[in-house]
């Protein structure tokens, strides 16, 4: 191994050369930058400033520095906080479950298939997020295909018991929210996990299969610690929107189903009260953004591994 | 150092016995037998595609045979699975895990085992590889010929029946290449183990292996000793694989004591009986083959001074290369053209130069005769991709 010196660079070129070829990036970077600052950074100024504003519609709001409004907010919708952060945990835990198996399937087991495949997870997205929810609204109805199967399969009381559904129904139950989210944010999951899992080398799982590893072990020791960044990126795809998501608990659930993103719509829609959703969705932003450092924190290190 | 103590001369008998590989319509080897002993170190060699990996990889388990058997120590592991089996490999891209550091690399294969104090005999491998010191780095901070170091390490801390490599090492450059080369036939010496190693160098095939089995299109043309191989080879694809050869055709004028006769245009050439694997029949044709290093080249105005027994072709230089050691020429002659001629730099004749008449000639005994019924230019164009 040989060590470098600086005798090893090539020449510098000529100083205003230079700095022209160094400042390309910047240039190229200016666009992103832009809009960031319009779309991203003028509004959460905008909305931190509405968040200690006090006043009414009438007399028009003002910049009071009035911190109470997130307590208050917090201390009444903390109910919806915890059942947001309940159904997108869930959800994105199921989204794992089964997008996992199907996104090893893809990448290892499907060969010429693959493309179709990955084709049909994301066929959804060619339909409007909305439409798509309307129909589960139609399957899940009482009278629905789903509800008449789960209930001749007596399923539903065993879900009933459990509290995930009530009186029969599968509609307006946390069992058809969840269900909500977890179908809308799959291809999230599928399409980092696929990636993490495509790229790994199929050589190392030779390699593992030849270093004594059964195929359980080959998948726990090799194929699993290397799709980390793809369970990472896709479990915070996943989690992150299906948490501040309100559709899916606006069509598919009733008012003890209300998730946060419902509150914050409410607030900034009906009620009018903008310091309080503005309040509310600070809230959210921290709190995810606490969690979210917190995991990628632990899932960075070995142990998780 | 115990761990080599303890595997010394441990190494396993591998016998393939009609194992062949069918992908659909594709033949990648064709029923083969192969019987590898203890403690050797063998080498498949031959050109990409020439069936070599998947031969290795059948041992290995990694691939299933479409017939056939393949035998450690007098066991059938056909059916085992590559984990069952006491057999490690040192892959091509080395296929080091990146998400493991070296020493977990090394320690994979012993905790899949259940071994429970890994330390001592990682250390003491890491050691024999050099790379005590980089334990805690991960396989992609480390130089193409560490990384290979840590691949055998990884395999050979198993004290495996047999390793198996394959093309260990394509990826690094010349001159770590023939280091490692050294490095490798070191090791396999110390620990004793029963080596296979597969390779498209025939240079690399011959430096390190006890036994060379030459590989053509799923078959082996022909498995000797590197020396035997090279004098002695028994096809034109061998003859032209290994190194180079003056590949002449010629009519059997009969025989002589042990000697066959040939005549090749109005030359007349001599080949003993003992270095032609084809049989000579007066009358029919035969090939008669000479290494370019063999031949001396001397001026046609100093034919006389050549001693008589010596087969003489006369001919006319063509084109010289200077290559340091030697001298490189092309000679042009009524038997054969683009004969190749290696003459050492020793007394150089400042007269062989392009146009000039000369005589080659060369002890008889150094010749060998094959088949013509085969190819003349088998060979000569894979080892061209092969040294590439």
């Amino acid at each position: 191994m040989s060590t470098f010196t600086a005798t090893d660079q090539p020449p510098a070129p000529t100083a205003p050369a230079a700095r022209r070829k160094r400042r390309v990036p910047y240039w190229l970077l200016l666009p992103g930058i832009l809009w960031l600052l319009v779309f991203f950074a003028a509004p959460l100024v905008y909305q931190a400033s509405t968040s200690v504003q006090t006043g009414s519609l009438e007399d028009g709001f003002r910049v009071t520095w009035h911190f109470a409004t997130y307590w208050d907010a917090l201390s009444e919708y903390y109910p919806q906080f915890l059942r947001s952060v309940a159904y997108g945990a869930t959800a994105t835990a199921l989204c794992l479950v089964l997008g996992y198996p199907l996104a090893y399937l893809i990448a290892f087991r499907a060969g010429r298939w693959c493309n179709l495949l990955m084709v049909l997870v994301i066929a959804p997205f060619f339909t409007s997020f909305l439409i798509r929810t309307l129909a589960w609204k139609t399957i899940l109805s009482d009278g629905g295909p789903v509800v008449s199967t789960l209930g001749s399969l007596h399923i539903l009381g065993l879900t009933d018991a459990l509290g995930v559904t009530e009186g029969h129904r599968v509609l307006a139950t946390p069992l058809s929210v969840v269900c909500g989210l977890t179908y809308n944010f799959l291809p999230f999951m599928i399409l980092p996990l696929y990636t993490s899992l495509e790229r790994i080398d199929g050589r190392l799982h030779e390699a593992a299969r030849d270093l004594y590893a059964r195929p359980l072990t080959v998948f726990r020791k090799v194929t699993f610690p290397l799709s980390m960044p793809g369970v990472v990126a896709g479990t915070l795809l996943t989690f992150i929107p299906a948490t501040g998501d309100y559709i899916n608990a606006e069509l598919l659930g009733s008012t003890d189903q209300k998730m946060i993103g419902n509150v914050i719509q409410s607030q900034f829609l009906r009620v009018l009260d903008y310091p309080t959703a503005a309040a509310l969705s600070f809230i959210l932003m921290a709190a995810i953004l606490v969690m979210v450092t917190v995991y990628i924190r632990k899932s960075g290190t070995e142990d998780v591994v | 150092m115990t761990a080599t103590a303890t595997t010394r001369g441990s190494g396993t008998d591998v016998r393939l016995t009609g194992i062949s590989k069918t992908y659909g319509a594709f033949t990648a080897v064709h029923p083969l037998d192969l019987s590898v002993p203890a403690g050797s170190f063998f080498a498949l060699l031959g050109a990409s595609g020439c069936g070599k990996t998947t031969t290795l990889r059948m041992i290995a388990g990694l691939e299933e045979p479409t017939t056939g058997t393949v035998e450690l120590a007098g066991k059938n592991v056909t059916a085992l699975p590559p984990y069952k089996r006491p057999v490690n490999t040192v892959f091509q891209s080395y296929a080091l895990f990146p998400h493991l550091d070296i020493y977990e690399n090394v320690a994979f294969g012993l905790r899949r085992r259940g071994v429970k104090s890994v330390k001592k005999q990682v250390e003491e491998m890491l050691e024999l590889v050099q790379l005590g010191d980089l334990a805690r780095r991960r396989p992609q901070q480390l130089s193409g010929g560490q990384q290979q170091r840590v691949a055998v390490a990884r395999a050979l801390i198993n004290h495996p029946d047999v390793l198996l490599l394959d093309e260990p090492l394509g990826a690094l450059d010349l001159k770590l290449r023939r280091q490692m080369q050294l490095e490798l036939k070191r090791i396999q010496t110390e620990v004793g183990i029963t080596f296979i190693h597969v390779t498209h160098d025939q240079e690399e095939a011959m430096t390190m292996a006890d036994t060379v089995a030459v590989m053509n299109a799923g078959r082996v043309e022909q498995l000797g000793a590197p020396a035997d191989l090279y004098e002695t080879p028994r096809t034109t694809f061998v003859a032209n694989f290994l190194g180079t050869s003056n590949l002449i055709t010629a009519d059997v004028l009969g025989t002589a004591g042990d000697a066959i006769l040939l005549r090749a245009g109005d030359t007349k050439l001599g080949l003993p009986a003992t270095r032609c694997t084809a049989p000579a029949r007066t009358g029919e044709k035969l090939l008669i083959g000479i290494r370019p290093e063999k031949i001396t080249l001397t001026h046609a105005d100093d034919a006389g001074t050549i001693a008589d027994g010596r087969n003489r072709v006369t001919g006319r230089i063509a084109q010289s290369s200077f290559t340091g050691v030697s001298t490189q020429y092309l000679v042009d002659s009524s038997v054969a053209t683009g004969l190749s001629v290696y003459e050492q730099n020793i007394e150089r004749d400042t007269r062989l130069v392009p146009g000039a008449e000369v005589v080659l000639h060369w002890n008889p005994g150094h010749s060998f005769g094959l088949d013509a019924a085969q190819n003349v230019e088998a060979g000569t164009d894979v080892e061209a991709e092969g040294a590439g």
